[in-house]
């Protein structure tokens, strides 16, 4: 497929531009640049053609199944976009003056305070654009919190090594060594472990509950006792929040911290540039700490507060707004009573799942899951040779996108599957099925398997050229060789 | 390859005549990580210490930490690994991560045999 940039013909445009009726305007020429800006020149036909194209290559919720682990890639309800397409939301500027986005503030406090219930929190800030980027947040009021009680020897983060890699690298960005901590066979934090790195260099703990093989760690109460009682904080990733909500929360269950993933759980679009949303919810005596300007309420009114012990703006303004909105919307179409509902059919659907594959597949950590499983095909591919990754590959044939592969890092060969609650049983099943024929070609035609897929638009990539030799721009004199056809 | 001592982290230990000793990854590690496709070599004259990470390395799966087998100073790093991690799939005992001096502790060594035996036991 061509690029935008080698489509259309020099001085194509889509817009006839009245004659100039005001007087020209030239820049001096020290301030222009030297070279021609090489941008797009096509028409209207061809950006929707090209457009229409790209769509065709790719593969959403909306075009299948997308059972990617740790993803929770949930079905995004039209009505999210209706209400976010409102003019009083979509028409505002972030500048504006306070009292003339009334509702909007509204929109931001209702999500705060329906947010922090679920979460066992106090305050929200709705700054932060992605999940990683929550952690960041999280660990800078962590910081903030530690430094204003000149508790200044607590250097370290501690970390499960079933984690997302995602919190080692954020605490990294905030200046913290990584301690890592091991699971048992069981898949849960090794308590002895952790009491043994627990002292008083210790900032705090990351954990993610369910964790990221699918289990619900039962001695959570113990393991942010033990924190707390070392003087550390406990910071909550809510990337597994699906598994549990409406039904437990982090609040409760001893965390300090918590970010969201409004891209995951709350039905917002995840991936293809999202924008994402990674709110972060903190006890009270965390919250002076927070990002921003909160939204605080008087009365009907609401206004914006700028706090004087902030760690400081995170992104402009208040974060991605229009997201916030649209999980909003799902919250109150939902309301209460149906977020229990969430949790439920996403962990049922991910039993039913595992149940109808652990005759055939190994489960990594058998028994009963959360909203998400770990397979390992490691004795598939000893036996055949056929890893994870064909396996993955041969899934795609079908118009499924693969599972998460080769991550949690512990297990070998790793296959991780999160249905979500928005998947039938017929299409649960008929993944199931497809992935039983699978293993049934792994064994009789091994070659068939390594050669997936043949029917997407790529074959495989070569990822390891790309990462070695990127091409990180289009270049003129390149194209030729660098267009993939 | 007898003249390489081996840990059960899979680095590998040549000592070279001055006192000084190489280390690199061995087969077996680069055939678990596959493809490197990035490295991040220590500095030279960083302190490393036995069992501590003083290096990693990437592959298209995950990055994973090198740890050093010996407690010392980084006398040279093999700077072409930066342009050609992939040296380390393919010649792994060749492609030596950094040279260490000044050494004053050493890992727990395996000899090749028993280092393949350890392999076996680890599957």
């Amino acid at each position: 497929m061509r690029l935008i940039v080698e489509s259309g013909q020099k001085n194509r445009s889509c817009t006839l531009l009245p004659e100039l009726s005001v007087p020209e305007y030239r820049m001096e020429a020290s301030l222009l640049r030297g070279q021609e800006l090489h941008l797009p020149e096509v028409s209207e036909t061809e950006i929707s053609r090209h457009y229409t194209a790209l769509a065709g290559r790719v593969h959403g919720v909306n075009n299948g199944f997308y059972p990617l682990g740790s993803c929770t890639m949930k079905y995004n309800p039209k009505i999210n976009d209706e209400i976010a397409a409102m003019e009083g939301f979509s028409n505002i500027h972030p500048l504006q003056p306070e009292y003339t986005a009334e509702g909007c503030l509204e929109v931001l406090k209702e999500a705060e305070e329906i947010l922090t219930e679920i979460t066992g929190m106090d305050a929200m800030t709705f700054q932060p654009a992605a999940g990683a980027h929550g952690e960041f947040t999280g660990l800078l009021l962590m910081h903030a919190y530690h430094t204003a009680r000149k508790d200044s020897g607590r250097t370290k983060i501690l970390v499960p090594d079933s984690a997302h890699g995602t919190n080692p690298a954020s605490a990294a960005m905030v200046g913290y060594t990584i301690i890592n901590i091991p699971s048992t066979e069981h898949g849960l934090v090794d308590l002895t472990a952790l009491k043994a790195a627990l002292g008083n260099d210790t900032a705090g703990l990351m954990l993610t509950n369910p964790n990221t093989l699918g289990l619900f760690d039962t001695n959570i109460l113990e393991i942010t006792r033990l924190v707390h009682e070392a003087g550390g904080l406990n910071y909550y990733d809510g990337a597994n929040l699906n598994a549990v909500i409406g039904r437990a929360r982090p609040g409760d269950m001893g965390f300090d911290i918590v970010h969201l993933n409004l891209h995951k759980t709350f039905s917002t679009p995840h991936g293809g540039g999202g924008p994402g949303s990674g709110p972060v919810g903190c006890k009270k005596n965390l919250a002076n700490y927070l990002p921003g300007n909160r939204v605080a309420r008087d009365g009907e009114n609401h206004y914006l507060l700028q706090q004087e012990e902030s760690v400081g703006r995170v992104k402009m303004f208040e974060g991605n707004f229009l997201i916030v909105l649209r999980a909003l919307t799902y919250l109150l179409t939902l309301g209460k009573e149906g977020m229990a509902d969430i949790s439920g059919n996403a962990v049922l659907n991910a039993n039913y799942m595992m149940k109808r594959l652990e005759d055939t597949f190994e489960v990594a950590y058998p028994g009963v899951c959360m909203h998400e499983f770990v397979l390992t095909l490691e004795k598939l591919k000893e036996e055949t040779g056929v890893s994870a990754l064909d396996m993955a590959k041969g899934i795609q044939e079908y118009g499924i996108h693969p599972p998460t592969m080769y991550f949690p890092n512990i297990v070998h060969e790793a296959l991780m599957l999160e249905p979500t609650e928005t998947e039938s049983k017929e299409t649960i099943d008929r993944a199931v099925d497809i992935m039983l024929q699978l293993y049934d070609k792994a064994q009789n035609e091994p070659e068939r398997l390594k050669e997936a897929p043949i029917n997407q638009p790529v074959r495989r990539l070569d990822e390891v050229t790309a990462a070695r030799k990127p091409i990180l721009k289009h270049s003129d004199e390149e194209h030729c060789e660098t267009c993939v056809e | 390859m007898a003249e390489l001592k081996f840990t059960k982290t899979h680095e590998w230990v040549k000592y070279t005549e001055d006192g000084k000793a190489k280390v690199g990854l061995t087969e077996y590690a680069q055939q678990q990580l596959g493809d490197l496709v990035f490295i991040n070599l220590p500095e030279e004259g960083d302190c490393v210490t036995v069992e501590d990470t003083f290096c990693d390395v990437e592959s298209v799966k995950a990055v994973s930490d090198v740890y050093s087998p010996l407690t010392g100073t980084i006398a040279r790093v093999n700077e072409d690994l930066l342009d050609a991690p992939e040296l380390i799939n393919e010649h792994p005992y060749e492609a030596w991560i950094a040279e260490i001096e000044d050494i004053t502790e050493t890992a727990e060594f395996l000899s090749e045999d028993e280092y393949e035996t350890f392999i076996k036991s680890e599957a």
